[in-house]
C-alpha cells in the first residue's frame, strides 16, 4: 500500500528490572496527501511514537514489537545506514522548537544545502537554485539562506527547519507539537503553510498536537491517544460531530470557551496514569464515568462504531449504564463584590524601559520601552485579561505592578494607596496585598523545600507575628483550600504533577491573604483536563474571597471564559480595552481582530494573513506595518487611546 | 605512662571539618531530596569501593592527628617532664616502624644493608663487605632461611585477614537481618547473592582486601623493612604512612579554607549583579592572572621567615611544621577558590531569573535570605562535586609544591618529600627505587580512589547524567 502502514508498535523501556511500554500496541494508516493529527496529552506516548517511525528513540527506549511500512518499505528492518537515506529523505519530521533543531552555527542556506546534498545528490549552483526555490515555498525571501537561525524570528525559524525538511522531498512529514513554542498569530501562519504544502506535495502530514481545535483545523482523520494506546480513531468531521469514547468527550467537555462563561467546567476525575501502571482492562476505568463491571476486567478492543470511526471502548457492543448527570458539586455563584470605595488597582501612564548600554563604559545609548504608559483599571472581585503576543510587555507590566523591576514613570495605585514611594518596611507590608502565580509550575517552585516550607515562606516574611503553630494550621488549611491533601506540606514539589504544583503556587500566594492575584499564563503550561481544574479552582476561590486577578494569557478562549474585562496590548501598549464579552464579539482595533481570527478553530482559511511583526517600528502606530487597513495617517501619528461606545481603543480608524 | 594531649593547629582544623562532615551527614539523612542522590552514591560498586579505601585513608590520617606528649622518665619529687617530640596515636600504634632505625639505605625485605662497610669479622679479619641490618630480619639465625620466613608470615597474616573479614561479613549480615528481618543465614545468603546488595558487596570485597593487608604488614612490618629504608634507615613504610595525614590535610583543609570565599562571593557575584558583581569578578580575574606557583612560593617564603624569627612562639618542632602545613593550605585555598566561584556565579545568574525566587521577592524575602533560603540549596550539588574532584588535584600539588621546594616542611613527612629525597639517589648504581615507589603507590590508591569516588558523586548528582531532578 501506498504511504504509512503501522501495525501494533510496542516501545518499551527497562527500569528497575521492569519493562515498561509507554507506547503499546499502536497501529496507524496514513495515505499520501492525507494528514492525521495524533492527539492526546501529555505523557500519553504521541511524541515516542513519532520518534519510534523516525527510529530516533531515545537512549534506553526500544521498538519491541511492530512494523511500519512506508511504500511498502520495512523501516524498522532497514540496516542503519539506508535508514540514514529514510530519515531526512522520505521520512521527515519538524520538531517543536526550531531554536533547537537548526544548528545556530550554519546559515539556513548551508542547512538546506546539507540536506540537498545528502538526499538529492545536488551540489553548486543546482542546489543553490533548490535552496531558494524552498525558500520560497516555505513564504521566505531568497536573501535568508544567508542568514544565521538567530537573525530570524520564531517563525521564520520554524519555515526555514520546514524549508530543510521539504530538501528530501519526503513523502511524509512528521510535525511533532509544530506551532506550540508560537504565538497564535504565527501560528496560522504555519498550520496554513503545512496545510498547502501537504497538498501541493502530495505528502502525507503526521500532526502531533494536544489542542483540539488545531487537529480540527488540519486532519483529515484524527488518533486520540491514551496511556500508550488509540482509543479512538476517526475521520475529522465525525469526530468533532459525534465523539464516541468517554475520554475523547471529555476532552470536549474541559474546554474552556467565551461561550461557556459562568459555566462550571467539567474535569476529568484522577491523573494520567504514570507509566509503569499495570492496567487490568480498560486503561481509562477509573477516569471513566461510565465505567462498570466489564471496564475493569476486560480491555477493550478497538470496536467499529461508525463508518471509519472506531472506539476501544464497550460502549461500542454493550449499553453500559449512562453516565451519572454531571453531579458537579454546586458552588456558589460568584458574589457581586462591588467596589465600595473606588477601584483596587489602578496604574496610571507606567512605563517600564529597559536602558541599552553599549562600549566598556556601558553608556546608555537608547531605551527598550517594554512598557510604554499603561493606564488600567481593575475592580475588587473582577478578573482582567491582559493578552498579546509574546514580548508584547505583558510580564514586564506584572512585575512592574508587584515591584519586581522598577518603573520609570507613572504611578500604580492599590486599595487607594500609591505604591511608587513606597520603600522598605512599607513597601513589604503591601507585598500581602498583591501576589503572583507564575506560569511554570516546575519552576516556580523550589526543588529543595518542602511544600509546607514554602506556603510558610510568604507568612514568614509578612506576617512575622503568626506563632509556629499558626502558621502550620494555616499551611494546611491552604492546601485543604487548593485541594490537595494535608499530607502534602511534608512532601517536596518533584512528588507532585504539573497541576498539583499549580494549586501549590497558588496555595503560596494566597497564603498572606492578598486582595489582588496576579496570574501569569497559569495554565499554559498544562494540560486542558488540568487546565479545567486551575480555571475551576481559581474561579471559586474568587467567588470565596472575592479576590482581584490580573489575569495575563494568550490563550483566547480561557479569556473569553474567565474574564470580565480585556485589555489587549501590542508593543507596551494597551490598544484596546473593554468588557470581554463585548470586546470578543465586537473587536474594534485591527489586532485584537488579527488575534481572535488567528486562534485556531474556525478553518484555516478564515484565519487572517499578516505579516510578522516587523523588529523594529519606526514612527507612527506600532502595528502599522501589519495592519490590513492602514491608512498614511497611521504611517505618521501615533494615535491616542480613545473612548468608544464601551471600551478604550488606540486606533486612527475610530 | 602520663603523657599531655596536644593539639596542633591543623588537628584543630581537621577536627572543625570532622565535625562539619558529621553535621552534613545529619542534616542529608533528615532531607529526602538531598538523600537520594547519596542512594544513587551508596548503589554504585565503584563509588563504595572508592569510599572505603577512602575511609581506611581517612582513619589513619585521624589515627595520626591525635597528638601527644610523653612524659620522661622523672626523676622523684620532680615535677613531671614531658618530652619535647610530638607522636601520634599511630606513632604509638606503630612503635617499633619508628623506633627501628638502620644505618642508611636498605632493600624492602632486605636483611642487609644497602652499602658496603668495613665489616670486622670475629677472627679480627676486616672484610668489606654489606653489614647485616641491626633490625630487618634481626630475628633470622640464617639469611637465607628469609623466603620461607616471609612465605610463612604471609601466610599466618593473610589468615589473621581472612578471618577478620569474616567476622566483618558476619557482622553486616547480621545488620541485614535486623534491618530487613529474617534470620541471619538468610540475610548472609542474600548478602552474598542479591543482585540489589552488590554494592555493599563490593564494599565488603573492598574491606576483606584491605584487612587481608593489614594481617601482612602486622605479621611482617615488625620484622622486616617492608618498603625498604631511605636514606637516614627510616622505614620508608612508616614514612609513607604518616605521609597520608599530610596528603590528606592539604586535600581537605585547603577546601575548608576555601569553602567560604567561594560560595559567599560566587553567589553573592550571581545574585547582585551590577557593581558587587564587578568587583568580584575584577578581585577573581586578577587573582587567576597571577601563577599560583609564584603566590604560593612567596607566601610560603613569608611564612618560614615569619616562622624564624619568632621561635618563642613555638615550644615544639612539630608545631613549627605544622604551622607551615596549616599556612600552606591557607594559600593553596585562596589561589584556588577562583574556579568555584566563578561556577557558582554562573549558576546564580540563571538561578535568579527562575520564578521561585521571584515570587520570594515578592513577599518581600531579604536577599540574604533568598541566598540562603533558595539559592545556597540550589548550587549545593555543584560545590559537592567541585570539592571532591579538587581534592585529589590538591593531593599531588601537595606533591608538586614538595619536590619544588616551598610545600610542607622538610621535616614533615610528605609523599612530595619523600620523592624529593629519591630523586638524587635515583642516578645511583643500583638504583635505590623504592622511595619513590612507595610514594607513587600509597599517592595513587589515594588520588585514584578519590577520582573514582567523585566520579560516581558527579554520576549521581548531575542532572544531566540519568538522575532525576
Amino acid at each position: 500500500m501506498k504511504g504509512l502502514e503501522l501495525r501494533d508498535l510496542r516501545v518499551e523501556i527497562a527500569a528497575g528490572g521492569r519493562r515498561l511500554a509507554p507506547v503499546d500496541g499502536v497501529s496507524l494508516e496514513i495515505a499520501p496527501r492525507e494528514c492525521l493529527a495524533l492527539l492526546g496529552e501529555s505523557g500519553c506516548g504521541k511524541s515516542l511514537t513519532a520518534l519510534a517511525l523516525m527510529r530516533l528513540l531515545p537512549d534506553g527506549l526500544t521498538v519491541a514489537a511492530g512494523e511500519a511500512r512506508l511504500d511498502g518499505t520495512d523501516l524498522f528492518a532497514l540496516p542503519e545506514r539506508q535508514m540514514q537515506a529514510v530519515r531526512g529523505g522520505r521520512l521527515a519530521m519538524v520538531f517543536q522548537e526550531p531554536m533547537l533543531s537548526l544548528n545556530p552555527v550554519l546559515t539556513v542556506g548551508a542547512q538546506i544545502a546539507e540536506t540537498l546534498a545528502v538526499h538529492r545528490q545536488l551540489k553548486g549552483k543546482a542546489a543553490q537554485a533548490e535552496g531558494v526555490r524552498l525558500l520560497e515555498a516555505v513564504g521566505l525571501a531568497p536573501g535568508h539562506a544567508g542568514s544565521y537561525p538567530f537573525q530570524l524570528s520564531g517563525g521564520q525559524r520554524q519555515r526555514a527547519l520546514i524549508a530543510t525538511m521539504l530538501a528530501g522531498e519526503p513523502q511524509l512529514l512528521i510535525a511533532d507539537e509544530p506551532t506550540t513554542a508560537l504565538d497564535v498569530t504565527v501560528q496560522a501562519q504555519i498550520l496554513r503553510l503545512l496545510k498547502e504544502l501537504q497538498r501541493g506535495r502530495d505528502m502525507g502530514l503526521l500532526l502531533i498536537t494536544h489542542d483540539l481545535d488545531v487537529a480540527r483545523d488540519m486532519a483529515d482523520r484524527v488518533a486520540i491517544m491514551y496511556a500508550g494506546q488509540i482509543v479512538e480513531w476517526a475521520a475529522r468531521d465525525a469526530l468533532y460531530a459525534e465523539p464516541f469514547h468517554p475520554y475523547t468527550r471529555k476532552l470536549f467537555s474541559v474546554l474552556p470557551s467565551a461561550r461557556r462563561r459562568g459555566e462550571r467546567l467539567d474535569h476529568i476525575k484522577g491523573v494520567v496514569p504514570p507509566l509503569g501502571t499495570a492496567f487490568t482492562g480498560c486503561r481509562f476505568h477509573e477516569r471513566c464515568p461510565r465505567a462498570w463491571a466489564l471496564c475493569r476486567e476486560a480491555e477493550p478492543r478497538l470496536h467499529r462504531v461508525g463508518d471509519g470511526h472506531y472506539a476501544r471502548c464497550h460502549l461500542a457492543v454493550e449499553a453500559g449504564p449512562e453516565a451519572e448527570t454531571a453531579a458537579l458539586p454546586s458552588r456558589a455563584e460568584p458574589r457581586n463584590v462591588t467596589a465600595e470605595s473606588g477601584p483596587l488597582l489602578e496604574v496610571q501612564d507606567l512605563a517600564v524601559h529597559f536602558p541599552i548600554r553599549r562600549g566598556i563604559f556601558r553608556r546608555t545609548v537608547g531605551w527598550v520601552k517594554a512598557v510604554d504608559g499603561v493606564t488600567l483599571r481593575l475592580d475588587a472581585g473582577e478578573t482582567l485579561a491582559l493578552v498579546g503576543e509574546s514580548g508584547c510587555g505583558k510580564t514586564t507590566l506584572a512585575r512592574a505592578i508587584l515591584r519586581l523591576v522598577e518603573p520609570r514613570a507613572g504611578r500604580v495605585r492599590l486599595a487607594g494607596q500609591a505604591l511608587d514611594s513606597l520603600r522598605g518596611e512599607a513597601l513589604r507590608r503591601m507585598r500581602a496585598e498583591m501576589q503572583i502565580v507564575f506560569q511554570d509550575p516546575f519552576a516556580s517552585l523550589n526543588p529543595r523545600m518542602r511544600v509546607g516550607e514554602i506556603l510558610a515562606e510568604g507568612l514568614q516574611a509578612l506576617r512575622p507575628e503568626l506563632g509556629g503553630g499558626e502558621r502550620h494550621e494555616t499551611v494546611l488549611r491552604l492546601l485543604e483550600q487548593v485541594g490537595l491533601d494535608a499530607s502534602a506540606a511534608q512532601r517536596y514539589p518533584h512528588a507532585f504533577s504539573g497541576g498539583q504544583r499549580q494549586r501549590i503556587a497558588i496555595a503560596r500566594a494566597l497564603a498572606v491573604e492578598p486582595r489582588l492575584l496576579i496570574c501569569d499564563e497559569p495554565t499554559s503550561a498544562l494540560d486542558v483536563s488540568v487546565q479545567a481544574q486551575i480555571l475551576n479552582l481559581l474561579k471559586q476561590l474568587q467567588a470565596e474571597r472575592g479576590l482581584a486577578y490580573l489575569f495575563i494569557s494568550h490563550n483566547l478562549p480561557v479569556v473569553g471564559y474567565l474574564a470580565h474585562k480585556v485589555a489587549v496590548m501590542y508593543r507596551g501598549r494597551i490598544v484596546e480595552a473593554g468588557g470581554a464579552e463585548a470586546l470578543i464579539a465586537r473587536p474594534l482595533h485591527p489586532y485584537t481582530r488579527l488575534l481572535l481570527a488567528s486562534a485556531p478553530g474556525h478553518g484555516l482559511e478564515s484565519a487572517a494573513r499578516a505579516p510578522e511583526a516587523p523588529a523594529a517600528a519606526g514612527r507612527g502606530c506600532p502595528f502599522a506595518a501589519r495592519c490590513p487597513e492602514a491608512l498614511p495617517r497611521c504611517r505618521e501619528s501615533d494615535p491616542e487611546i480613545v473612548e468608544r461606545q464601551d471600551r478604550r481603543v488606540a486606533c486612527h480608524l475610530y | 605512662m602520663s603523657f599531655q594531649i596536644e593539639i596542633l593547629w591543623s588537628d584543630a582544623l581537621l577536627f572543625l571539618l570532622l565535625a562539619a562532615v558529621a553535621g552534613f551527614v545529619l542534616h542529608v539523612r533528615r532531607h529526602e531530596h538531598l538523600r537520594a542522590p547519596w542512594g544513587r552514591v551508596a548503589g554504585s560498586r565503584m563509588g563504595m569501593a572508592a569510599m572505603v579505601v577512602l575511609a581506611a585513608y581517612m582513619a589513619i590520617g585521624v589515627l595520626d592527628s591525635l597528638h601527644y606528649r610523653p612524659a620522661l622518665p622523672a626523676e622523684p619529687g620532680q615535677p613531671v617532664q614531658y618530652s619535647n617530640e610530638v607522636l601520634s596515636v599511630l606513632d604509638a600504634l606503630a612503635g617499633p616502624l619508628r623506633t627501628q632505625v638502620e644505618k642508611t639505605y636498605s632493600e624492602p625485605f632486605a636483611t642487609h644493608l644497602y652499602a658496603k662497610e668495613n665489616l670486622q669479622l670475629p677472627d679480627g679479619r676486616q672484610v668489606r663487605d654489606y653489614p647485616r641490618l641491626r633490625y630487618g630480619g634481626a630475628h633470622l639465625e640464617d639469611p637465607d632461611r628469609k623466603a620461607a620466613d616471609i612465605a610463612r608470615r604471609a601466610a599466618v597474616g593473610t589468615g589473621w585477614g581472612l578471618g577478620l573479614a569474616a567476622v566483618v561479613w558476619g557482622l553486616a549480615a547480621a545488620l541485614l537481618a535486623r534491618r530487613r528481618g529474617g534470620g541471619w543465614g538468610q540475610a548472609a545468603g542474600r548478602l552474598v547473592r542479591a543482585p540489589e546488595l552488590a554494592a555493599a558487596r563490593t564494599a565488603l570485597y573492598t574491606v576483606a582486601l584491605l584487612l587481608v593487608l593489614l594481617g601482612l604488614a602486622l605479621q611482617l612490618a615488625t620484622h622486616y623493612h617492608i618498603l625498604g629504608t631511605d636514606k637516614v634507615g627510616q622505614d620508608v613504610f612508616y614514612l609513607s604512612l604518616k605521609s597520608i595525614r599530610t596528603g590528606l590535610l592539604i586535600g581537605t583543609l585547603t577546601t575548608l579554607i576555601m569553602l567560604p570565599f567561594a560560595l559567599f562571593l560566587g553567589v553573592a557575584a550571581g545574585y547582585y549583579g551590577g557593581r558587587v558583581d564587578d568587583v568580584i569578578q575584577y578581585l577573581y580575574t586578577t587573582l587567576n592572572s597571577i601563577p599560583g606557583v609564584l603566590l604560593i612560593a612567596a607566601a610560603v617564603l613569608v611564612a618560614q621567615v615569619y616562622i624564624e624569627t619568632h621561635p618563642e612562639l613555638f615550644d615544639t618542632a612539630a608545631a613549627r611544621s605544622d604551622l607551615r602545613l596549616v599556612f600552606l593550605c591557607g594559600i593553596l585555598g585562596v589561589t584556588t577558590w577562583t574556579g568555584l566561584a566563578r561556577l557558582l556565579r554562573a549558576e546564580t545568574l540563571k538561578l535568579r531569573e527562575q520564578e521561585y525566587i521571584q515570587a520570594a521577592q515578592a513577599f518581600g524575602v531579604s536577599g540574604l535570605r533568598i541566598l540562603s533560603r533558595h539559592i545556597l540549596p540550589n548550587v549545593g550539588h555543584l560545590v559537592l562535586i567541585t570539592v571532591v574532584i579538587d581534592f585529589s588535584g590538591l593531593v599531588l600539588a601537595e606533591a608538586v609544591l614538595s619536590y619544588v621546594g616551598v610545600g610542607v616542611d622538610p621535616v614533615t613527612a610528605s609523599w612530595g618529600n619523600m620523592i624529593n629525597g629519591a630523586r638524587l639517589e635515583l642516578a645511583r648504581e643500583p638504583i635505590v627505587w623504592w622511595q619513590l615507589a612507595a610514594a607513587f603507590l600509597f599517592m595513587f590508591v589515594l588520588v585514584l580512589s578519590a577520582n573514582l569516588f567523585a566520579d560516581s558523586v558527579r554520576e549521581a548528582f548531575d542532572p544531566r547524567a540519568g538522575g532525576r531532578r
